[in-house]
């Protein structure tokens, strides 16, 4: 069992794996029960000013389902804590009292003036807990009213509460990034110059989810009206895998403690986030899913990882992604690449041949002397990978690089050496002689 | 051996247990049973389901049809290929046809379950809607006789009537539907599905059923021909093959599909006789049927004998199993050799074991006796010929059914022909439908070209 003790921005967990501000974080009861069950962390639901919020009384969530009905994208209307404060921040004290070795960061959402964010972070600093995260992400609701990712998406507004919490308070600032936004790094690098500690991303994407096409009305819908609400689950984890590495990669923010949310699933998935750069992972859907229980298969599956490739701390795992992300300009176009049919594999359903045919570049066959037979044609491959996402039996179809001969597609030799666009006789842009490597 | 009397009895079970034994086979799929099985089908290029069904029902599409909720959509698909695909979905063999070429089951093992989801999408079609979805075309004021209302025949005749053509059914039993209804297991179409099915075909219009009209007997061939514009030939297979062996017309000796037509039609099912030791003689599906069913009438002993290996069984190896589960033992390799008759009637039969040499069949000289209180001739049926010569010309024969061509013509003019009684293929439910829709086809293509 490797060691998955996790410190992130001098806040201990005994795993990476922490509960993200939501539903289940919203009372002692579940936060307790998540401990139970082994989360490392939670970062408590949305603290707010009193009066407390109010939440609709009808459906708050809506879903898009595959089609034996598993969850892949969940959507919601609910907004941030409706209990009052003062009981939210005496559950805190508590349960930080009775889980010391727990991570218990509280998330916080108020009005743009410093003097709400001075009264509620003395009461917050109060119950002990490790740190707290700033909610610029809720795209719906709270957004009307001037908070959540009305904040996040103007870097200046995330530049200044980021440092009236940080002179108003010694607790580990995180601040919570919304994805609805058309570069991260802006408000990335807002949060940086403010002082953050961390980011946290990505919180949910505005989305409707479905229209109900008897009645017409949105989904969820609440008396035959909807409105748009927050989008998260496995669906959205390429969103969020990217924004985490646009933030790993970019000069300004780079070395920030990022921790990764969205879609986060599996142990596969929380690797895969600590890559890109993610120091630990928050999960919500995936609980609100299958329960927290979902901890343990992550945890084993983490600790399994960890001694097959030798690493003895998660920190290992953070970034190891990062320096293999880079611009579409910098690939290597003399990589050549065809896919591999395994005939004892294939089960003949010939999904590759026609995605091929139809859709790319005629380069599968279906027949051969008459018989049902799927084969590559190299002459016409392009090496685009189609074939192996629609297969449906797994390492059926595989990609194979060339490594000498001639591309039989373009008679051109495969010589192994580098060459990008920057390079490229059809850039008009081309720089000749001088091939520019990407940075680091 | 002391003689005893023989023990044919009625009323061996509970009407809970004919109930339970005589119920659907296979219950159908709800609808998230469906939802999930659609979703394992891999929608492949040019399905090899597809290419296994006689019918060629685009299965993936209509699989897809289910997985996006709207089995109506999906039974179309069904039914305008197979105005029978309710039946077929219940009777087809489907592990030697759609569900053996699933690409699923060269995968897992585990086809989709294609027959019951087509069962699915078609019973919603009919359960909600009650109408069948197909309209006449107008009216082209010709007249096609049909001979046999089973499953070849009312395929054509709906066909035909959608095309606009008036149809002449003459059915020489007093339902229509055939086998459908005289002859498949009791099992496989509980709840009078096959009068069900024939009365949503025949809704379409324009098609007129004659019943207790018997080629040869109450209709000629030669009137036909010269009353209508067309003929279809699907009377099935009348004749039923003979042990020839002394005493096999003794009491207790039976024909299968007698004994199966007679099941079909009792309203009670307690009322019908049964051996208590029962002997099939046969390898097929009528053997399975009516072994199976003398065991589920509460039979206590069903051997069924077949001369050759069981890979050289008509009925299917899920057929075999059905048998073996349902408690008939099934011995292979062994010929009828004679009757045993004890006061007047049958007691048992003594066999002669067999060997194949060569792929001829020969036999061992070691024999065995099955005693029996009945036994059930299940050797095959046969195309009694006399009815089609009521023409001065003939139709020619192919192994002793009727010879057609691609498109079902006989080789006399203006008759076409299919199911059993045609030299087409295997003897299927579906088979029968793809000769019907076929020869329908052409006989509109002669009569708009006339």
């Amino acid at each position: 069992m490797a060691n998955l003790a996790s410190n992130f921005i001098g806040i201990k967990s005994p795993n990476p794996f922490w509960l993200a501000s939501a539903p289940p974080t919203d009372k002692a009861y579940n936060v307790v029960r998540a401990f139970k069950d082994g989360w490392g962390g939670v970062v408590w639901k949305t603290l707010g000013t009193d009066p407390p919020v109010v939440n609709v009384s009808g459906p708050r969530y809506g879903a898009i389902h595959s089609n034996d009905r598993r969850l892949i994208g969940l959507n919601n209307i609910e907004l941030i804590t409706d209990r009052p404060l003062e009981i939210n921040l005496r559950e805190i004290k508590e349960v930080k009292r009775d889980w010391p070795d727990r991570a218990l960061v509280v998330s916080l959402m108020v009005p743009c003036e410093e003097h709400y964010w001075k009264d509620i972070l003395a009461k917050v600093e109060e119950t002990g807990c490790d740190g707290i995260e700033l909610n610029f992400g809720c795209p719906h609701g709270m957004s009307e009213r001037g908070m959540g990712s009305s904040v996040g998406q103007v870097p200046e507004y995330v530049e200044m509460v980021t440092r009236w919490c940080k002179q108003h308070s010694r607790m580990p600032v995180i601040v919570k990034l919304t994805p609805n936004i058309s570069d991260i790094r802006q408000p990335a690098r807002a949060a940086k110059r403010g002082g953050a500690d961390a980011v946290s991303l990505i919180n949910t994407i505005s989305s409707i989810i479905g229209v109900d096409i008897d009645t017409f009305s949105p989904l969820p819908s609440i008396d035959g009206k909807g409105s748009h609400g927050g989008y998260c689950g496995p669906a959205v984890k390429p969103i969020a895998l990217n924004m985490t590495a646009e933030i790993a990669r970019d000069a300004e923010t780079r070395g920030l403690p990022i921790s990764g949310i969205g879609g986060v699933t599996t142990w596969r998935d929380a690797v895969e986030f600590m890559a890109l750069g993610a120091g630990n992972v928050q999960v919500c859907t995936a609980a609100m899913t299958y329960g927290f229980r979902i901890v343990q298969e992550m945890i084993t599956g983490l600790s399994e990882y960890m001694d097959s490739h030798g690493f003895t701390s998660v920190d290992e795992i953070t970034g190891r992604a990062v320096g293999n992300v880079t611009d579409w300009q910098y690939l290597n176009l003399n990589y050549v690449a065809k896919a591999r049919i395994d005939q004892d594999l294939c089960i003949k359903c010939g999904r590759c041949h026609i995605a091929c045919e139809d859709t790319s570049h005629q380069a599968i066959t279906s027949m051969v002397d008459g018989i049902r037979h799927f084969e590559v044609i190299d002459a016409e491959c392009v090496g685009c990978n189609l074939c192996v996402n629609v297969c449906p039996v797994q390492d059926c179809i595989t990609m194979e690089e060339m490594v000498a001969g001639t591309d039989p597609r373009t008679g051109f030799p495969v010589t192994g050496e580098y060459a990008n666009w920057t390079t490229h006789p059809n850039n008009p842009m081309a720089k000749p002689a001088v091939v520019v490597e990407p940075a680091e | 051996m002391a003689t005893r009397a023989p023990d044919i009895a009625t009323g061996r079970l509970s009407p809970e247990q004919y109930a339970a034994n005589f119920s659907d086979i296979h219950p159908p799929l709800g609808r998230h049973e469906a939802l999930v099985e659609a979703d394992r089908c891999y929608f492949c290029y040019d399905a090899p389901c597809v290419k296994a069904c006689p019918t060629t029902i685009d299965i993936p599409l209509f699989i897809r049809q289910i997985l996006t909720d709207n089995p109506i959509g999906s039974a179309e698909t069904i039914l305008s290929q197979n105005i029978l695909g309710g039946m077929c979905a219940r009777v087809c063999p489907t592990e030697t046809l759609c569900e053996e070429a699933c690409v699923r089951e060269a995968a897992e093992g585990k086809p989709v379950k294609i027959g019951l989801l087509q069962r699915y999408a078609t019973d919603t079609l009919m359960d909600e809607e009650g109408e069948q979805p197909f309209e006449r075309a107008a009216p082209t004021g010709k007249r096609v006789a049909v001979v046999g209302g089973g499953p070849a025949g009312l395929a054509a005749a709906h066909r035909l009537a959608m095309h606009g053509h008036d149809v002449v059914i003459y059915d020489a039993r007093q339902k229509a539907g055939g086998l459908n209804e005289y002859g498949i297991a009791a099992y496989k179409v509980p709840d009078d599905f096959a009068q069900d099915e024939v009365e949503f075909i025949l809704s379409i219009g324009g098609i007129t059923v004659e019943h207790g009209k018997a080629l040869g007997r109450d209709v000629q061939l030669a009137d036909l021909r010269s009353a209508y514009d067309a003929v279809f030939l699907g009377m099935g297979l009348a004749g039923v093959n003979a042990l020839v062996l002394e005493g096999e017309t003794l009491p207790g000796v039976a024909d299968a599909v007698d004994y199966i037509a007679d099941l079909r039609q009792a309203e009670d099912l307690g009322t019908l006789p049964v051996g208590g030791r029962v002997v099939v003689i046969g390898g097929g599906m009528t053997a399975v049927d009516v072994a199976v069913q003398s065991k589920r009438l509460g039979a206590k002993e069903v051997t069924m004998v077949y001369r050759r290996g069981s890979d050289k069984m008509g009925a299917s190896l899920y057929e075999q199993e059905l048998a073996a589960t349902s408690g008939v033992v099934i011995r292979t390799n062994a010929k009828p050799l004679r009757l045993v008759v004890e006061d007047g009637r049958v007691a048992g039969m003594v066999f002669e074991e067999t060997a194949e040499l060569d792929g001829r069949l020969v036999g061992t000289g070691a024999t065995f006796e099955l005693p029996a209180d009945m036994v059930f001739k299940a050797i095959g049926q046969t195309l009694v010929p006399a009815v089609l010569n009521g023409s001065a010309e003939t139709i020619a024969l192919d192994g002793g059914k009727i010879r057609v061509d691609d498109e079902r013509r006989t080789t006399l003019a203006g008759v076409w022909a299919g199911g059993d009684c045609a030299a087409t293929g295997e003897d299927l439910t579906v088979a029968a439908v793809a000769d019907g829709r076929i020869a329908a086809e052409s006989i509109h293509r002669a009569l708009s070209a006339g």
